[in-house]
């Protein structure tokens, strides 16, 4: 099966350590802002929100690129750009609907969420709270479902 | 530079309306860690000690250090630098949130701001652009507010620092606020701002910070953040319950000072204890950037009298609003908090401030006529609404607004501050706690618990347990804990990450930022050359060791209750001591020999 990073809102507390970890792995500074994860705050509603590539099955970005340069891996289920085809002209850009694929000025390059390749995602890694994880099986929804099944036998009497 | 400096400082001259760029100076950024103690010597080098705190050649400057903006240890701090109004000492506040990276982010690692606006002006940085736009439609406004418009008028990204109402009127203990309910505190930096007529900072930067060894960094901070996930305190006590942990175990210590420091212990306290706040308004916790811990509790009143949503209070805040007035009024503490935020001034004076009012009143030295209400112990309307008169200039809240001091003073009764150098001293009472006295006494910037947290060991076993009554060693243990802290502001490091970690790994991470090969006994003396250094501003300032001291009834009257019944502090017995293992002679003057060893004279 194919592995992802599950992100269970709950957990995070806005420290937006995976944009720094993914920044610094990737562009090699702390540099959020070019970060391939988001965390945003909402502070008037409590709310902190993660979000990233989800490695559509069937990506707009693939279909839109003109050069063939975004390919999706059958086994790894990744979606890539192969930055010696890509010719920085952001039509992926604006084919994502998530804004999950971003042009990058010093490259010139179109870039995204690769779940860092062959190695554990960085962003799972340097995640405090365990908010990310990488897993083929989606333990945040589990673990929802367990919750409501719980709730569910507590509400049940002695038969 | 692509070593955790850019190597660059923003100017800014207020009164010239100019922005313009400057490189840093490298060797004072090595020999003064970053943050606090190379915006110190920035201070030092650039404006007469002697000058009016609140006059326009007094200079504010927002520093970060080699750290801020990476991760590691919960590395994003900055520290706002300025002569105190409140003090007349240097003033360093530290601020987490989300600013302090964002201004790094932008390019700079210091903005050193002159001189005065002729009319109300904020500073915008996008990245290497800086300009002055007028903020005449911002003034008046809540630091909330401020925020608000400012991203909808600028950028919707645009992470802000400003000052509310209360720092426009420069009330004493006026401080900045970023990311709406973060704030360099204390001193009454945000005074100092608002005697600029600067209202506001606010930054938008889409670049990064760089490691001179990346390997060595990300190693590092892999090691440093298992400990913090390891430690007690960090990754149990500080995450459960916030800094409000702290309400019961110093209550059951008999170190908190109720009623303005009249009793140690106070019978309402888990009425306004961390636990209480979890089974009442915490909707959730929140770090920093950068964090692991996340002590921020993000709450929201459900009150009938109140309403309103934030973050806090923290510890310090739920004693000074509560337990230091008598107050067991949860609902009320919290909204006070609020408005203190709101309002941009420090809760730890403000609610001293309310607590030493209150003790005037009940002592019929206030009158209910000057005060424009009765001010009894335990009132938490009374609490909220002196808070509000404080924040919006109305009443008797001109006078709240001049600190405890300054108030207590103007009434007869100095000695019923519960200050020292003016500054009102926090959540630990120094006769339970005798390290904390000499902490008092002895920080450079008046009352002042963060620059060498004794309570560690002396009450939570950290990293050693000492006995909070014995007084022997405690010298030196002030002046370590004092040192390591200096290290860690200027880092741009969180303090409360001291609790699972220290030096070595301190060292560590600005090494691998920097690309230096500090050793740990290098970086003590660092924080030994930065504490000597804001020793030396506030002689010249005037300010003399004869106010190392502390409030008569710290000093003279027994605490009346509690484990530590019958205690006073027996500063006078620690702090020869404490001259002698600071190096400074028995007059507490820096010596010529220590400053020459640490490159000062």
């Amino acid at each position: 099966m194919q592995k992802l990073i599950r992100i269970e809102p709950s957990k995070c507390i806005g420290c937006k350590s995976c944009e720094m970890a993914c920044s610094f792995r990737h562009r090699g500074e702390f540099a959020p802002s070019k970060s391939r994860i988001v965390n945003e705050v909402f502070m008037e509603e409590a709310q902190f929100i993660t979000v990233t590539c989800m490695q559509c099955n069937d990506p707009w970005c693939l279909k839109a690129c003109p050069k063939g340069a975004i390919s999706k891996d059958l086994t790894s289920g990744i979606v890539e750009v192969d930055e010696l085809k890509c010719v920085g002209c952001r039509t992926c850009v604006s084919a994502c609907p998530f804004g999950m694929i971003k042009y990058l000025d010093e490259s010139g390059k179109a870039d995204k969420c690769n779940l860092c390749g062959t190695d554990f995602p960085e962003c799972v890694t340097f995640c405090p709270t365990h908010c990310l994880k990488y897993s083929e099986e989606d333990l945040p929804l589990r673990e929802k479902v367990l919750r409501f099944a719980r709730t569910m036998k507590d509400g049940q009497g002695e038969v | 530079m692509g070593n955790g400096w850019h190597g660059k400082l923003l100017r800014v001259n207020l009164t010239a309306k100019s922005c313009t760029t400057e490189p840093l100076n490298m060797e004072w950024a090595a020999a003064f860690v970053g943050g606090r103690g190379l915006a110190s010597r920035y201070l030092v080098n650039e404006i007469d000690p002697a000058v009016d705190p609140l006059s326009s050649a007094n200079k504010l400057i927002l520093a970060t250090g080699p750290l801020t903006g990476t991760y590691g240890a919960a590395n994003g701090r900055y520290m706002v630098v300025t002569k105190s109004p409140l003090t007349g000492t240097i003033a360093c506040s530290n601020s987490g949130g989300y600013f302090p990276c964002e201004l790094k982010y932008a390019g700079y690692d210091l903005v050193i701001i002159e001189g005065k606006a002729d009319r109300p002006l904020y500073l915008k940085i996008h990245n290497q652009q800086a300009e002055l736009a007028d903020a005449s439609h911002l003034w008046g406004k809540t630091t909330g507010e401020t925020e608000d418009l400012i991203r909808a008028e600028f950028h919707g990204d645009a992470k802000v620092a400003s000052i509310g109402p209360a720092g426009e009127q420069m009330v004493r203990f006026a401080c900045i606020v970023n990311d709406k309910h973060r704030a360099a505190g204390r001193s009454g930096v945000g005074a100092v701002m608002g005697s600029k007529n600067l209202k506001a900072v606010a930054v938008r930067g889409t670049g990064g910070v760089a490691a001179a060894n990346k390997e060595a960094f990300r190693d590092t901070a892999r090691e440093t953040l298992k400990l913090l996930r390891e430690h007690p305190v960090t990754a149990e006590g500080l995450p459960a319950l916030g800094t409000a942990i702290l309400v019961n175990i110093i209550n059951q210590s008999g170190a908190l000072p109720t009623r303005n420091s009249q009793c140690g212990t106070f019978e309402a306290a888990e009425e306004i204890s961390g636990e209480r706040l979890v089974q009442t308004f915490l909707k959730r916790n929140k770090g920093c950037m950068g964090c692991v811990i996340a002590c921020g509790r993000v709450t929201r009143l459900a009150d009938p009298r109140f309403s309103g949503s934030g973050e806090g209070p923290e510890y310090e805040s739920l004693w000074s609003l509560g337990a230091a007035c008598g107050v067991s009024d949860l609902a009320a503490i919290v909204k006070a908090n609020y408005l203190c935020d709101e309002y941009g001034m420090d809760t730890i004076t403000m609610g001293s401030t309310v607590a030493c009012a209150m003790e005037l009143y009940e002592r019929g030295i206030l009158t209910e006529a000057e005060a424009g209400m009765p001010l009894k112990f335990g009132d938490g309307n009374a609490v909220v609404k002196l808070v509000e008169m404080t924040g919006k200039g109305e009443g008797f809240g001109c006078q709240a607004g001049l600190g405890s001091y300054r108030l207590a003073e103007k009434y007869g009764a100095p000695e019923l501050s519960m200050s020292v150098k003016k500054q009102e001293f926090p959540a630990y009472d120094g006769r339970a706690i005798q390290g904390m006295g000499l902490e008092y006494a002895t920080s450079n910037r008046g009352g002042c618990h963060v620059r060498g947290y004794l309570v560690s060991p002396e009450i939570l076993g950290v990293p050693e347990k000492l006995d909070p009554q014995v007084i022997e060693g405690k010298a030196a243990w002030a002046k370590a804990f004092q040192d390591v802290t200096a290290v860690v502001d200027s880092a741009g490091v969180c303090l409360f990450t001291t609790f699972g970690i220290g030096i070595p790994q301190v060292t560590k991470l600005i090494n691998a930022a920097t690309g230096s090969a500090f050793s740990e006994e290098e970086m003590m003396v660092a924080g030994d050359r930065i504490y000597n250094l804001e020793r030396l501003f506030n002689l010249k300032a005037g300010i003399d060791p004869s106010q190392d001291t502390l409030p008569k009834r710290i000093l003279g009257e027994p605490l009346p209750d509690g484990p530590m019944k019958g205690s006073v502090s027996r500063l006078p017995e620690m702090l020869p001591e404490y001259y002698a293992a600071r190096g400074w002679d028995p007059k507490g003057i820096p010596t010529p020999e220590k400053t020459s060893s640490l490159g000062l004279a």
